[in-house]
């Protein structure tokens, strides 16, 4: 899941600055998972926005804003009030924004902080588990990840910092490395913390140019396209 | 006699901890080093401890290495990627610094900067590998260095109070094997709590220099109790330091000025390194500010 939470409301007054009217999109995806940018929230956005004398043309709520194509089309569907708006006001993680600042030549501004990116998190959303470093290291570590269960992404056992088996970082959570340990220690394989894996790539981390001819890049590419097409008519 | 020599023969080693300071005025920390010489075999200087934002450990020993002082340079991996890393163990040895103690570093968050970005591209053991590599004429990278490698005398710490101690054990022995020559403890105020400890590393290759942080008051005690990750204070020794505290506070009433607590605190740390002396290979002060006692323990521990 990528969280995010609602920014303050003084923040997005001052990014509309003299703009009067604006129309709100809204995810229902992970920002609404995380109560950012569910109905109530969005409800009394835009309840605040009227206060403050700003006119909200519209409002629409996208399955998953970071869905570029499907968010495009959304949008078509509302185009008089979007028409109507200076601006277009988004309650998503950064993904959802960026996909409807593509979708629109209005400006587009965001409504909600993306704390974090844990990459993409499968359908187990409570908590980032994979940093997607492109050399998995769960084998060593006994399924734990260790770059996103310690809050020092470290790869070599714990630092000096965990508290009764508590991080430094934060007490509320427990030290990924203890975790590891009580993990490899339950199923017999302590000696896998004697073994020396290679050092993080960050280089995996970047989408290379074969990755970037495969079937997903193509479907985005067709999705933009079709929505290009639909605005034409429009 | 330099660090690694005093390790490699069989006196007993002592090394102290300086702080650079928030600022640019050197004379304290320089003062602070200039009382132990000819005292101690090494001088730590820690590199922005606690995450607060000072004057570098890299400068301040070699400020100390030109007062023909012998500095121990502390490195973290908080604030730099493997390249500054390892340009930085290039540079100390280029400046005269030989000697490295290698620690992963407190978290940004506990720090005056919390808003910074944490670095952790190597952590202590992989900076090790590092320097280790760096020593054998090869970066992380796996590129050769022009001409003789430099040498470089490695350290690494460990806590022996740690709860459980299996996980710091593994990563102590990985320690070892990354390169530390010589082991620089967490504070340690209970005897039985080493001597445990050393029955677990007896077959460890590098020397342990057992932690001493010299008590300031009763509060700092359990405060660290509290808040410290394997620092165990015995409540006798709280109980000492409390008395102390009380004495100073009773004369203050009376207008006389003591220093019952810091006559304390240095008895205790005395009465540590006597304990501790016969189970490793030395002792490492940090006085946290209270360098100028450091000569009154090592006197009065007979060192």
């Amino acid at each position: 899941m990528i969280a995010s939470e609602l920014k303050p409301t003084a923040e997005i007054l001052e990014y509309l600055g003299s703009e009067q009217s604006v129309f709100i999109v809204a995810c229902d995806g992970c920002a609404t998972g995380c109560q950012a940018a569910d109905p109530e929230h969005a409800g009394k956005l835009a309840a605040e926005l009227s206060e403050q004398g700003r006119r909200v043309t519209g409002a629409a709520r996208v399955e998953m804003v970071c869905n570029a194509g499907l968010t495009a089309l959304m949008l078509m569907q509302h185009l008089a009030a979007v028409n109507e708006a200076d601006s277009l006001l988004v309650m998503s993680c950064g993904v959802g924004i960026q996909a409807v600042a593509e979708a629109v030549e209005k400006p587009v501004h965001p409504a909600t902080n993306s704390v974090y990116l844990g990459g993409f998190q499968g359908l187990w959303r409570s908590d980032p588990r994979c940093a997607e470093c492109g050399n998995c290291m769960l084998d060593y570590t006994g399924g734990i990840c260790p770059y996103t269960a310690c809050s020092k992404s470290l790869l070599y056992g714990s630092c000096g910092g965990p508290n009764d088996g508590m991080c430094e970082v934060d007490p509320d959570v427990p030290c990924g490395w203890m975790r590891i340990y009580e993990r490899l220690a339950a199923r017999g394989r302590l000696d896998r913390l004697t073994a020396v894996p290679v050092l993080r790539n960050f280089r995996n981390m970047l989408a290379e140019g074969k990755r970037r001819r495969t079937s997903l890049w193509a479907l985005e590419s067709m999705a933009g396209e079709l929505s290009e097409e639909a605005s034409d008519e429009g | 006699m330099s660090l690694r020599e005093a390790i490699e023969s069989d006196k007993f080693v002592i090394t102290c901890e300086v702080a650079p300071p928030k600022g640019v005025h050197m004379e304290h920390v320089l003062e602070e080093a200039e009382l132990l010489r000819g005292r101690v075999d090494g001088i730590n200087v820690t590199d922005l401890q606690a995450a607060c934002m000072r004057v570098s450990s890299l400068a301040t020993c070699v400020l100390l290495k030109q007062q023909g002082l012998e500095p121990i340079l502390q490195m973290v991996c908080r604030d730099r990627n493997r390249l500054a890393l390892q340009s930085e163990l290039l540079s100390a040895y280029v400046l005269g610094v030989r000697n490295v103690l290698c620690l992963t570093g407190d978290h940004v968050v506990l720090g005056d900067h919390p808003e910074a970005k944490p670095v952790f591209d190597l952590d202590s053991v992989s900076l090790l590998r590092a320097a280790t590599g760096l020593m054998e004429g090869r970066d992380v990278a796996g590129n050769e260095l022009e001409g003789d490698p430099p040498e470089l005398f490695l350290g690494a710490i460990v806590t022996p109070g740690a709860d459980p101690l299996e996980p710091q054990l593994y990563k102590l022995r990985s320690k070892v094997q990354a390169g530390a020559r010589f082991i620089q403890t967490q504070a340690v105020y209970d005897v039985d709590e080493l001597a445990r400890f050393m029955e677990r590393v007896s077959d460890l290759e590098a020397p342990v220099l057992a932690g001493i942080v010299l008590l300031k008051s009763a509060g700092m005690a359990r405060y660290m109790n509290q808040n410290v990750a394997g620092v165990n204070v015995p409540d006798a020794l709280i109980k000492e330091m409390a008395e102390a505290g009380a004495k100073d506070k009773a004369a203050k009433e009376e207008g006389k000025k003591t220093d019952y607590k810091a006559k304390k605190s240095v008895e205790i740390a005395a009465r540590l390194i006597e304990g501790l002396k016969p189970l490793c290979r030395g002792v490492h002060l940090m006085p946290l500010g209270w360098g100028h006692h450091v000569p009154a323990v090592l006197e009065m521990s007979g060192l």
